[in-house]
């Protein structure tokens, strides 16, 4: 009040700043402007597709027109090529999920030895299948796994003693081939998180170990598992809803159509009805099922995993 | 410890590395081969396919100069538009996901809860159930066929928030305190002093996010119609077709498009190795 008129001007402008501008200084309002990205893109990207996706399996979608026609979609869901998709996604599921975890937890066991050496050069050589797109890593499976008994895996199979394989036309082995370029790609990543569970191991706990006399499996089973256990979940977790969500694999060795349907994945079903048949309510459908079984899937695997009592991991 | 090693460690040691020379050995074969085929003549791997011996009639570089000089051939604008996609989504990425990670690490505030939890839904339920609803948004907003229609759904990318969450946990409160005595504004905290310490986190996401859209293939095989606008692997999938494949174009193409992506890496591969580790895993 009693200030000389220069401050009085200065106190003014500030305040009237900081009147017009307040909330780029108030505590309260800021983390909603940081945050606000994420909501609209949940409200736009996420929620308003998945209660469409939910609304569209109950309709016929034409162009230009769209009709309700109730559970007509789930009860046409469940036909002969879905089982076939499904069977072909769940063994998928199960192949990847067993070898990318117990080949890079054995792997990164190993790498984390203190008895091995180059460990630099071996972590980034394995980590470089990781960088390249599913296209390019088929085409060159496509290659090495040729048809032809001059192609790198027959001839092999000749040296070995066995007959040449058609690789993309058997049922067996056109999910091994799927099988390997999924776990070819992935398993340098897997080690990588391995890897530094591992480090974060106690060593106390090893010399505790040492002096009570036990065994390498008993300090694998006492000491080592339990402290890696969140990451194994982790990575079983994630194998298991990348694997349900599996397409590429199978696109780039048969695009959208293999013999018998050997190659076709729920998610490919989706692509083929939903795009090229244009029957999006029924791909919606199928999407949701999907969702279901992933749901009932974890819930399963969160249960055997412990994760749902209380106190651990 | 002893300071000699005993024969038995030794034999260990040796039997380690020759394990792992058969993991590496396994995990380059293929992209030896790639660089191998893509200097053999097409017309060999036409006939053979790819065999072991790795020798052909001959080395050249026909098939890039097939790549390079072809008329029609698309390459080019497919590699440009890769660029130009995978750079935008790194960019855009980056700035949204570090501040909405920064805002649920850093302050205390009504719907964070709700808003994490949000966060770790989107990241449980697969992008493949809603990509019918979002392909059929696309075509009523007319983004089909565009740049800004495939890069939407990677925008905000929930793994990246996630990620810049638990790095910023680490960060020390105190500052933001000290910055707010000198009067910076909120934002000022963030890109000023708060981002900066975060620059692991951000060179570990710049791959991540760099890997997702350059490799990035449902999505991008939907929305994209045209020949001028399909990104690297929409396009390559183009030349693979059950009526042929295009081997020389094939090859050399798929050994330059991996060049981006392993510079990237290498650039920043102390800290992605780092982040992938200490971000992901908290139980």
């Amino acid at each position: 009040m009693q200030s000389s008129v220069p401050t009085e001007k200065r106190t003014k402008t500030s305040q009237g700043k900081q009147n017009r501008f307040r909330f780029l200084y108030s505590k309260k309002l800021a983390p909603y402007v940081f945050v606000s990205p994420f909501i609209l893109s949940f409200l736009i990207l996420f929620l308003y597709p998945f209660i469409s996706a939910v609304n569209m399996s109950f309709q016929q979608v034409l162009p230009g027109q769209v009709n309700y026609i109730g559970m007509a979609n789930y009860s046409r869901v469940f036909n002969p090529t879905f089982y076939t998709a499904l069977q072909n996604t769940t063994i998928y599921v199960i192949l990847t999920v067993v070898i990318l975890t117990v080949l890079p937890l054995i792997f990164a066991i190993v790498l984390n030895h203190r008895l091995m050496k180059f460990t630099n050069f071996f972590r980034a050589s394995i980590f470089i299948p990781a960088l390249t797109s599913v296209i390019v890593a088929g085409t060159i499976f496509r290659m090495i796994f040729g048809d032809s008994d001059s192609s790198v895996a027959n001839q092999f199979l000749q040296f070995i003693g066995l007959n040449p394989v058609e690789w993309r036309y058997n049922a067996w082995s056109a999910m091994f081939l799927m099988v390997t370029l999924a776990s070819w790609r992935w398993i340098g990543v897997n080690i990588l998180y391995f890897l530094a569970a591992l480090q974060n191991v106690n060593h106390d706990l090893y010399e505790a170990a040492d002096i009570d006399g036990a065994n390498t499996w008993q300090k694998f089973k006492h000491v080592t598992f339990p402290a890696i256990k969140p990451v194994v979940i982790f990575l079983t977790t994630i194998t298991t809803i990348n694997g349900f969500r599996m397409f590429e694999e199978s696109f780039v060795f048969f695009e959208t159509s293999s013999p018998g349907n050997i190659g076709l994945t729920v998610v490919g079903y989706i692509y083929q009805e939903g795009i090229q048949r244009n029957d999006m309510g029924f791909g919606a459908a199928v999407g949701i099922v999907l969702l279901g079984v992933i749901f009932v899937v974890s819930v399963i695997q969160l249960f055997a995993t412990g994760a749902f009592k209380k106190g651990d991991a | 410890m002893d300071k000699k090693k005993t024969t038995k460690e030794k034999l260990i040691s040796l039997l380690f590395v020759a394990l792992f020379s058969i993991v590496a050995f396994i995990a380059l074969f293929p992209v030896i081969s790639l660089i191998v085929a893509s200097l053999s003549p097409a017309s060999d791997l036409m006939r053979y396919g790819l065999t072991s011996e790795l020798f052909y009639s001959s080395f050249d570089f026909q098939n890039f100069e097939a790549l390079f000089g072809s008329e029609g051939s698309k390459y080019w604008q497919w590699y440009f538009n890769s660029l130009v996609i995978s750079g935008l989504l790194i960019i855009l990425s980056l700035f949204f996901s570090s501040m909405v990670g920064y805002a649920l690490a850093m302050y205390d505030f009504k719907g964070k809860r709700l808003i994490f939890v949000s966060v770790l839904l989107i990241l449980m339920i697969p992008f493949e159930i809603l990509m019918l609803p979002l392909f059929q948004m696309m075509m009523s907003f007319n983004l089909i066929d565009s740049y800004f229609g495939v890069m939407l759904p990677l925008i905000v990318a929930p793994i990246a928030v996630f990620f810049f969450r638990q790095y910023a946990l680490g960060l020390p409160k105190e500052l933001m305190e000290a910055a707010r005595v000198d009067g910076c504004t909120e934002f000022g905290i963030f890109f000023k002093v708060m981002a900066p310490l975060m620059l692991p986190s951000f060179a570990a996401m710049a791959i991540l996010q760099g890997l997702t859209s350059w490799n990035n293939f449902l999505w991008p095989l939907l929305v994209l119609r045209s020949n001028d606008m399909f990104t690297l692997p929409v396009g390559l999938a183009t030349l693979l077709t059950p009526y042929g494949n295009n081997y020389q174009v094939l090859f050399s193409g798929s050994v330059l498009s991996i060049i981006p992506i392993i510079i990237l890496f290498l650039f920043f591969q102390r800290f992605f190795i780092e982040g992938l580790t200490s971000g992901g895993v908290k139980g």
